[in-house]
């Protein structure tokens, strides 16, 4: 509330406080999807109001008003059905709550095992992220409609769901990685949804001792520090070993590195921990040829070991640990670990870009131009198939 | 004003005019040239007032058809003989005329190709029906 005294109304002050507001909301016994709704129409009340008459406390006005919209909406369906309810005599909303448990809560709802992953997605970037409707729609390319046929879908879901039992913190952080790879590499112009899942996951941390909380918002720091060299300024990609390494985010490394620090100092290591563990020694290489490809092979081999069947349960740790090896050994022993995997993969651009790769650090170049037009026919994304059919053009003619 | 389908195929269409090879196998310069002439076709339309979209099919192809009561959908996902059409992409259009529909493919057909000249690639050119009744 920096602003409070200009009377100019903070959008990112009033987002900051759906969460708390709708929290509190829920946890008193509303039904999700009405308090929702209520708040929603408090909010534009807010954005009519606030700039000729700020309220002192905007969470209380918000809270009050959403209340009463509630109130109204009860009062008007009791009437509907002539049957006669209780309404009134809310009890008044405890104003010592802390903001991390709010946000930890809301989340646990909007990521509730009976939503399908896309609604869990839509639901918690709304609730939780304070976004439109239309920002929404605009970050998955669908309609406005669309979206919010989406929403009020979800909402209907868990209607009449006990939201009081504590969650699956291994859903929230899953849907928080979605939403991140959602936004990482989309077009500049688009709402930004990685910044939102790091915005999110830096508020869970304050909620939650969980060390692969950190680990997930230290890995999504660690890439997101390299977004701004990934593309050249004709959108074209850049590989990691080519990239301008000056362009990196030094305060987003230094902060990534710092959390994934503090997680891995509580020794319960996981998956997002170790790949910030591989994104850090990335990071950390002051040119392509300083990568520590003997520590990132260390961490692959932990990151394999975490499930019982990698091959089938996680290949693309098994390929990626496939280039690993290349770098380490040499190319050939890379490529026999990528063999491993065709008959999981083979029909992945991912498994024949690596191939390449390989292929290309071996020297033998015809097979490098074969394997990455292979992957050239496989991708499913425009910068990626233009990217591979770049990498096919270069390396048949001998290029660098 | 009418709304157009401007479509590329990966194969199908009239005899090709300059038959060429797969674009992996241009030289990067010449497949530069080729991307950057495609963008600057989106960016002018956008800037023109008459883009809607445009977008980019990948070549795996799946035929399905209702499978009967209590049965699986059936697919076929080839192989198809290499003369049936295979849509890799379009562009949509909202112009003044048919002639400027036949404008803009062949402004997209003459992108270049290998050695930097035009494809002459042929572009399928496909009225989009409106909606709601007409005034008149």
């Amino acid at each position: 509330m920096s602003r409070e005294q200009t009377g100019h109304l903070d959008e990112g002050a009033l987002r900051a406080l759906v969460p708390r507001v709708l929290a509190g909301l829920v946890r008193r016994g509303e039904e999700f999807d009405a308090a929702e709704d209520a708040l929603q129409e408090a909010l534009i009340e807010a954005l009519r109001t606030w700039p000729e008459h700020r309220p002192d406390d905007p969470r209380a006005w918000l809270t009050a008003v959403a209340t009463r919209r509630l109130v109204d909406a009860r009062r008007s369906e009791a009437a509907r059905r002539r049957r006669e309810e209780a309404t009134e005599a809310e009890p008044p909303v405890p104003a010592t709550e802390e903001v991390g448990d709010d946000t930890l809560f809301l989340l646990f709802c909007c990521c509730h095992p009976d939503l399908t992953p896309a609604s869990q997605v839509t639901l918690s970037l709304r609730a939780v992220g304070g976004l439109t409707t239309r920002e929404i729609a605009d970050a998955f390319y669908v309609p406005e409609a669309t979206m919010a046929q989406r929403i009020s879908r979800a909402k209907r879901t868990l209607r009449g769901r006990r939201l009081d039992r504590p969650g699956d913190l291994a859903v929230v952080l899953r849907v928080l990685y979605l939403i991140y790879a959602a936004g990482h590499g989309g077009a500049p112009a688009r709402p930004d949804l990685a910044g939102e899942a790091i915005r999110l996951a830096r508020q869970l941390t304050l909620a939650t001792e969980e060390p692969e909380a950190r680990g997930l918002l230290a890995l999504m720091l660690l890439n997101h520090a390299r977004l701004p060299a990934r593309l050249d300024d004709q959108g074209r990609i850049v590989t990691l070993d080519r990239q301008d390494r000056g362009l990196w985010d030094a305060r987003k490394i230094a902060e990534g590195v710092r959390v994934l620090q503090s997680a891995l100092a509580m020794e319960r290591p996981g998956r997002y921990q170790v790949e910030a563990a591989i994104a850090a020694l990335h990071d950390d290489a002051a040119s392509a040829e300083e990568t520590d490809w003997l520590q990132i092979l260390a961490w692959y081999d932990d990151l394999v070991a975490l499930t019982d069947d990698p091959i089938r349960q996680d290949p693309a740790a098994v390929l990626s640990r496939a280039v690993a090896v290349g770098h380490v050994l040499d190319p050939a022993a890379g490529l026999r670990e990528t063999d491993r995997l065709r008959d999981v993969l083979g029909d992945r651009h991912r498994w024949h870009a690596v191939r390449g790769h390989l292929h290309e650090l071996d020297g033998d170049l015809p097979a490098a131009a074969l394997a990455y037009a292979e992957a050239a026919h496989r991708a499913t994304n425009v910068a990626e198939r233009d990217h591979l059919v770049r990498q096919a053009a270069r390396v048949r003619v001998g290029g660098e | 004003m009418p709304k157009y389908l401007l479509l590329k195929h990966y194969r199908g269409g009239p005899e090709p005019h300059n038959p060429f090879p797969p674009m992996d196998q241009w030289a990067p310069e010449d497949v530069e040239a080729h991307f950057a002439f495609l963008r600057n076709v989106s960016k002018t339309l956008q800037e023109s007032g008459e883009y809607i979209g445009v977008e980019a099919l990948t070549p795996a192809q799946t035929w399905v058809r209702y499978g009967g009561p209590d049965a699986a959908p059936v697919t076929t996902d080839g192989p198809h003989p290499e003369t049936s059409d295979l849509i890799a992409g379009w562009y949509m259009v909202d112009v003044e005329s048919y002639e400027r529909a036949l404008e803009i493919a062949a402004h997209v057909s003459s992108e270049p190709g290998p050695g930097g000249g035009p494809l002459y690639e042929w572009i399928d050119v496909r009225e989009i029906m409106s909606h709601g009744s007409s005034s008149d």
